[in-house]
């Protein structure tokens, strides 16, 4: 038994598809529990937080740590998971690069609770109750951690020896990295895990020049099978986005939301399809460009930082007021 | 901050053939200019991907102005047109983060309008200095109160792990 690697699985803000896309790799999860000792994984083991607090400094010896950091509680978790391991994977787009909890960087915890608490149809809370991080009750203090305005990434938080990218990571993707680190065959650490060419490389569809007068929605068209999406004005992200996931999403008409993150040299996902879709827009009249851009993406930040945001340079829209971070 | 002593830092992405010469003969004809303004010299507009635009507001600057040869005038024939295009997209985007309009700016100026382009600068300067100061990382700096709610979990959890006597 002692011969064995420890492993630890943990989540963060995530809607736990990366802990279902980890069983992905079917009977090979076998092969995993052949080679390591699960010490922590919430959703399929009962460890105890209390015990990995006990273990000695770097004794996991690979810690994947999905989903983005929202809460004091989970970059507490993340802080511990980084000091008791020795790689710690950023695994899926949350822990990578915010996805889509990292959106909310687009309100602030004041507008979050909001909603989540009095507006929403099916919210019943006449009292306006709302969490607070500190409640008095007859036998002492109780409580909750603290609710950050912004979504961090796990790199903003914690230094990260791997990024695993994908919402979620692919099954193949997974099991390559696994079989990396088992060989001991890892890239230089800081590295994403993952091709270092675009989803376009992947796509079957036929590439031509491109020249778009109106960018179009996907419910506007139905696509030609074969054409890029790009050149048929849908935004198709493929362009900025990592390989690694078979061109899943455009192969069958759909156009490519950038789930697998930057490609390599990529600082900025969404800067890149600034870039991109502007270079291809065919006007060189002012006024027609601007009725292009705004009746055809009237969401950039949705658009270009869809899994992004909280990692790109801006990290955040601006909070409303001079009064910045409130963190209150 | 003192919005009386503000002094905006404005990055200027300047090309080579015509902008950044219009800035050489403002200098050269002693044309003065407000002093706030960094100049990056690149070969063309077409090559400021929005990018360098981001990384400069996020890291500090209170503005951004990139300038280059009027359309139709480009070096690289066409390529002015692509910076207008990246302009317009990245003007499009600022707007949703946030970022008032007049923090960046795209100016024409040829090789023969140092007069044009430093009053361009003067007045683009006078307008983020009325916006004040953008401070951009101070969206998402964390306070004491994170660190005192993180160490809060440790205490409690070292709390609950002593064994009882």
């Amino acid at each position: 038994m002692s011969e064995k690697g420890k492993l630890a699985l943990y989540w963060a803000a995530s809607c736990g598809g990366c802990e279902i896309a980890v069983l992905g790799i079917n009977e090979k999860i076998l092969d995993v529990a052949n080679a390591f000792d699960i010490v922590l994984w919430p959703v399929a083991v009962d460890a105890k937080v209390r015990s990995i607090e006990k273990m000695p400094d770097k004794s996991i010896d690979l810690c994947l740590f999905n989903g983005a950091i929202r809460t004091s509680e989970q970059e507490y978790m993340a802080r511990l998971l980084r000091q008791k391991s020795k790689a710690l994977v950023a695994f899926g787009s949350c822990a990578h690069e915010g996805c889509i909890p990292g959106l909310g960087n687009v309100a602030n915890r004041e507008e979050i609770f909001q909603v989540a608490y009095h507006d929403t149809p099916s919210t019943d809370n006449p009292d306006g109750v709302r969490p607070q991080t500190e409640t008095q009750v007859e036998e002492g203090t109780l409580y909750l951690p603290l609710f950050y305005d912004t979504v961090k990434t796990l790199d903003q938080c914690v230094a990260v020896d791997y990024y695993l990218p994908g919402c979620p990571p692919e099954p193949e993707r997974i099991w390559d990295a696994v079989v990396a680190i088992l060989e001991n065959k890892l890239p230089a650490p800081g590295s994403v895990i993952g091709a270092e060419t675009t989803v376009c490389h992947e796509c079957p569809r036929t590439r031509s020049e491109k020249k778009i007068t109106e960018f179009k929605r996907t419910w506007e068209i139905i696509p030609d099978p074969d054409v890029c999406l790009l050149e048929q004005g849908l935004v198709c992200c493929g362009i900025a986005t990592r390989a690694g996931c078979g061109a899943l999403c455009p192969t069958v008409g759909s156009p490519c939301i950038g789930c697998y993150g930057p490609n390599e040299d990529v600082i900025d996902f969404g800067a890149r399809m600034m870039t991109a879709l502007a270079s291809v827009i065919d006007s060189e009249d002012p006024e027609e460009i601007d009725r292009i851009i705004q009746e055809g993406i009237p969401d950039p930040i949705g658009t270009f930082y869809r899994f992004s945001l909280a990692h790109g340079q801006l990290r955040r829209s601006a909070l409303s007021g001079n009064g910045k971070s409130v963190e209150a | 901050m003192n919005t009386e002593t503000f002094e905006p830092k404005i990055v200027g992405f300047l090309c080579n053939w015509c902008s950044y010469r219009a800035m050489d003969l403002a200098g050269t004809s002693r044309v003065k200019y407000e002093p706030n303004i960094r100049v990056i010299r690149v070969m063309c507009t077409g090559r400021v991907d929005p990018t360098f635009v981001l990384k400069a507001l996020a890291l500090g600057a209170d503005g951004v102005m990139i300038a280059g040869c009027h359309p139709g005038e480009c070096h690289y024939l066409e390529q002015n047109y692509k910076a207008m295009r990246r302009f317009q997209m990245l003007e499009h985007t600022l707007r949703k983060f946030g970022i008032e309009d007049d923090r960046v700016r795209l100016q024409w100026a040829s090789a023969a309008e140092g007069v044009q382009l430093a009053e361009a600068i003067d007045d683009m300067i006078e307008k983020v200095r009325a916006l004040g100061p953008l401070n951009w990382s101070e969206n998402y700096s964390q306070n004491g109160k994170v660190e005192a709610a993180i160490q809060r979990l440790a205490e409690e959890h070292a709390e609950a792990m002593e064994v009882p006597a």
